[in-house]
């Protein structure tokens, strides 16, 4: 039961409740880091490492000091603190210890800071724990939750790279060039994701 | 003459340099939040709060805070603003506070207002920066607004609420219709800007607060700095 309602998260993260596509968060690089493939591929990786990071911090703080604590309403200024020094010091460790990961995923990690992916993850799984009922998140659920929307973005960057790679070529009319052609290929590969709806649902009854 | 100077630092961000249809900022809540005007006022309104109060005091600070530490510092003054907001607006618009859902405490990581920091209130004395998010805050809110009635009207058939129209495509206010009229407003922005003879954007890192620590444009920002000293 546990297995299976981590594998129904996982795939909702990714497939149902798309972060870019259907949650709309995450724009700007999405529409800024799509054009090559392989920046696509390495924002999207340190994305979702950061993301599964900051949920493995902010979850356990959230739920073993605010919540005891009653200051739920600090949420947004501690969390935005704790992801950004969270991005430091992974920066710091990564340049020390593993320059080569650095030299191919450092660039990105300054601009994730501001990421509201990250804070969305982070934010939106909380709402999902509510004691009462028999399928609330734990913490494990958390974590593949942060996972799953991380490659998520990753499978809807590098769509959107390969559908960005066809416009290229493309006779475009002059007023659409650039942003509002990229928009509307947006607005397309979302449409592609409508197609998902209810799948986990249907392929994984919970209750 | 000073009265010209601070009327054009207000009217700029609602026409000029709008800061969703012109530097292209604050895309994810206009594409989450617009499936109804109200929202979009909403959402508006809210941001423009906390735009206007962090402007005002990171303005105050702005000899205060040292260079290097200035991103986390703007950014723990506009977090406080959007708690303080986020209280608000759940005490006195539980509505409101439910529809934007998750959005509101987003306000943190909207580009506008960091970006409205960095290159405005951090340089700038306190009244100018408070004209100036007074007038990117209404430049956002009258954009999200003209998006809200478009999806709303098309999506749902009504305006704020009221039945007007027979006939819904409900694709608009779903995810894909939100990129759609999105980059259709661009477009007619890009048009008409062309048209007054004006640059256009053509990538959405342009006006991003955060693309001078991109790699890409970090030997861009040398060469900035260094013409900047030569002044």
């Amino acid at each position: 039961m546990l297995i299976k309602s981590l594998v129904a998260v996982f795939l909702a993260a990714i497939l149902t409740e798309n972060y870019v596509l259907s949650k709309f968060l995450g724009i700007c690089p999405f529409l800024g880091v799509s054009k090559k493939l392989n920046t696509a591929v390495g924002m999207s990786v340190a994305v979702t490492f950061v993301m599964v990071l900051s949920t493995a911090v902010t979850f356990p703080i959230y739920t073993y000091v605010l919540v005891p604590m009653g200051m739920e309403y600090l949420q947004t200024v501690l969390f935005i603190l704790i992801i950004a020094g969270l991005v430091q010091l992974v920066e710091i460790v990564l340049r020390k210890y593993i320059p080569a990961l650095y030299n191919s995923l450092g660039i990105y990690l300054p601009l994730i800071t501001t990421n509201c992916a990250v804070l969305g993850v982070t934010m939106l799984v909380l709402q999902k724990v509510d004691s009462t009922t028999a399928y609330t998140y734990t913490f494990g659920h958390a974590l593949v939750n942060a996972f799953g929307a991380g490659i998520g973005f990753l499978v809807a960057m590098v769509m959107f790279a390969g559908v960005r790679g066809r416009l290229e070529s493309a006779d475009i009319p002059k007023s659409l060039k650039g942003l509002p052609i990229t928009l509307v290929a947006a607005a397309l590969v979302s449409l592609s994701f409508l197609g998902f709806a209810g799948f986990v649902d249907k392929l994984i009854p919970l209750g | 003459m000073a009265q010209k100077g601070l009327l054009k630092e207000f009217t700029k961000g609602i026409v000029k340099e709008n800061p969703v249809l012109c530097l292209v900022l604050g895309t994810c809540p206009t594409l989450a939040v617009t499936t109804s005007a109200s929202n979009a006022i909403g959402m508006g309104v809210a941001a423009t709060a906390v735009l206007v109060c962090s402007n005002a005091v990171i303005s105050l600070l702005r000899k205060v805070i040292p260079d290097k530490v200035r991103i986390p510092a703007y950014i723990t003054i506009i977090a406080g603003f959007v708690s303080v907001v986020q209280m608000l607006v759940k005490a006195f618009a539980p509505a409101i506070n439910d529809s934007l859902g998750i959005y509101l405490p987003l306000i943190v990581v909207n580009c506008i207002i960091l970006g409205r920091a960095e290159m405005f209130a951090g340089k700038n004395p306190v009244l100018p920066s408070i004209l100036d998010g007074l007038g990117m805050g209404v430049g956002f809110t009258a954009a999200l607004l003209c998006m809200g009635i478009i999806r709303e009207l098309l999506g749902s058939g009504s305006l704020f609420g009221m039945q007007i129209m027979p006939v819904q495509i409900l694709i608009f206010i779903l995810p894909p219709g939100g990129f759609f009229v999105f980059g259709m407003l661009i477009m007619l922005a890009n048009k008409l800007n062309t048209r007054a003879g004006k640059k256009v954007k053509t990538t959405p890192c342009d006006g991003c607060p955060m693309a001078d620590n991109c790699a890409e444009k970090t030997c861009e920002k040398t060469a900035k700095e260094a013409t900047l000293n030569a002044d």
